[in-house]
């Protein structure tokens, strides 16, 4: 093995013995030096985990926090030195250890927590411009046919669980309400301005930017929304609009708009 | 044989634009998020702010909005954490296209990595770890620093390490090799003086002959930063380069001991762990911008 092969095999299990060859110039014991690079690994890669995920941590406590961090910094280091994504596998790393299934909501309230950083450094876009936007609707019996470009912020999901109401609960300075968490809730997640927001959404209105980003038109996607779900086109448009994350529409019979 | 990349005849750092020559030779410190209301209000007398690169490698947002305004205002020093130069595997070309990217986007006075490796068999570890100073890894980081600055189309600067343990197989001196590394590959010194501090008192050795036998002349900027004192099994001192304290009065005193070897130079706050208010921070950077002012005067007088 070579050498960083080695000290890889040692940084994260503390029960392994250290790589051969290391000295001190006093002879003092090279596992407790060697222990400082462990505990910069584990550490700074556990708060890593805790910055992503504040909500979660603040409903387990920090104590099982920790434990749970440490289990998927172990299981999961980084592959990528770019590190704000490395939460992306936690939730499914939560669900798969049942180290937390007391909190059946976590792993989905860890997605919301992830889709939040996303959006704050997801790409930029501006957009659409009103007066595009208002010839474009001149021409309603065109609007099932338009195709929409969504700021690539935006996200939504859905959760068996309380999640959104959960995380709102957790956004104050205040002690959070009791909260049933045993109700489905859906949301979209965005960047408006500096600031992500999570707004409370129907399950269809989900299923909606889902098929939009899938490249479906108008019409279809909001057929498939609207299959035995709560969804409302209206209000759909109306956040879209209200929270500028409707970047350009394709119309097939003209073209399309910036 | 010594072989120098054509680019390096060039002036070094030049920048494409003309915006930025090089860093000034003054005090600045390290950006902060929580920092920039108060850095956009008041306009704080700074040479230069400094960021990790990778932390700015996301595609948008108001990380990217903040750094534009900086950079706007102030020189720009881009500070790599994760190229692992001295790691065994290959450098990651996707992250050498990422960091080309966004040196191309800010267009900052320097860029600088360090002397270390933090990615091994596709994960990354997240710290800096240390090398072994034999032939085999010099002539390794050697061609790394070689295809970075070709790739990076510029000089870069190598921050000599804080470490806490040696290696058995090292037949160089520490500071032999980043000597032979600098004069091998025309990149210049990223003076770290804490990491100086620390690595000497974790290894026995003496401080000031260890800067003595650095290539000084191609230092191009110095960092100061805390640490954290911890005592090792045998009862001496073991440093931690944590970055999360003001600066020690010994590295205050081995600071103004280099300046007045090598005049001033572009110097760092790095306070990254329980980072203070921004007029905390603003007065250790002010502290050093007495040394530096004190080192020039003098530099005057000897003239």
């Amino acid at each position: 093995m070579s050498g960083q092969t080695d000290w890889c095999a040692a940084l994260l299990d503390p029960a392994r013995t250290v790589p051969a060859g290391l000295v001190t110039w006093n002879g003092s014991d090279p596992v407790q030096r060697f222990a400082v690079y462990r505990n910069n690994v584990t550490v700074s890669l556990m708060g890593a985990i805790a910055d992503t995920f504040p909500v979660c941590q603040a409903l387990l406590g920090a104590a099982r926090f920790r434990a749970l961090a440490r289990a998927f910094v172990r299981d999961q280091p980084p592959r990528s030195p770019v590190l704000a994504r490395y939460g992306a596998g936690f939730a499914d790393f939560v669900a798969a250890s049942h180290l937390a299934d007391d909190w059946p909501c976590l792993p989905d309230l860890a997605r919301l927590e992830l889709a939040c950083l996303d959006a704050l450094h997801a790409g930029d876009a501006e957009p659409m411009d009103p007066a595009t936007l208002a010839a474009v609707m001149a021409g309603p019996e065109r609007l099932p046919a338009l195709r929409l470009r969504l700021h690539p912020s935006l996200a939504a999901l859905d959760s068996r669980y309380a999640v959104v109401s959960i995380w709102a609960a957790h956004q104050g300075d205040e002690t959070p309400a009791n909260i049933d968490p045993d109700v489905p809730e859906s949301a979209w997640v965005l960047r408006h301005d500096r600031s992500v927001r999570v707004l409370p959404m129907a399950v269809g209105d989900v299923r909606f930017i889902a098929a939009l980003r899938h490249g479906l038109t108008l019409g279809e996607a909001a057929a498939l929304a609207a299959d035995g779900a709560d969804f409302d086109l209206t209000r759909c448009l109306t956040v879209l609009l209200r929270e500028q994350v409707l970047t350009g529409i394709h119309d097939p019979d003209l073209r399309i708009h910036p | 044989m010594i072989s120098v990349p054509s680019f390096i005849s060039s002036p070094a750092d030049a920048p494409r634009s003309g915006r930025h020559a090089g860093l000034p030779p003054r005090a600045g410190v390290g950006l902060k998020p929580q920092h920039i209301p108060d850095i956009l209000d008041e306009r704080p007398d700074l040479g230069f702010f400094e960021v990790h690169a990778e932390n700015y490698l996301v595609a948008g947002g108001p990380l990217h909005a903040d750094l534009t305004c900086i950079a706007e205002r102030y020189p720009l020093s881009i500070h790599g954490v994760g190229l692992s130069i001295g790691g065994e595997d290959p450098l990651d070309r996707d992250h050498l296209h990422a960091l080309r990217d966004l040196l191309d986007r800010y267009r900052p006075a320097m860029f600088s990595e360090h002397l270390a490796w933090s990615s091994h068999g596709g994960v990354f570890w997240n710290d800096l770890l240390p090398v072994p100073y034999d032939l085999c890894t010099l002539n390794r980081v050697c061609a790394h620093i070689d295809q970075a600055q070709e790739a990076l189309g510029r000089r870069i600067l190598l921050e000599n390490p804080a470490t806490y343990i040696e290696f058995a197989g090292s037949t160089l001196s520490e500071t032999d090799f980043i000597g032979e590394l600098v004069a091998r590959t025309g990149c210049g010194l990223l003076l770290d003086v804490n990491n100086a501090y620390v690595s000497c008192t974790n290894h026995g050795r003496d401080v000031h002959a260890y800067l003595a036998a650095l290539p000084l002349g191609q230092v191009g900027e110095i960092h100061l930063a805390g640490f954290h004192r911890e005592t090792d099994s045998v009862g001496d001192p073991l440093l931690i380069d944590d970055h999360g304290s003001a600066v020690d009065a010994a590295v205050w005193s081995l600071y103004a001991w280099t300046l007045e070897r090598i005049g001033p130079q572009p110097t760092l706050i790095e306070w990254d762990n329980a980072v203070p208010d921004f007029a905390r921070l603003f007065a250790e950077a002010a502290r050093a911008q007495t040394c530096l002012t004190r080192a020039d005067a003098g530099r005057e007088v000897a003239a």
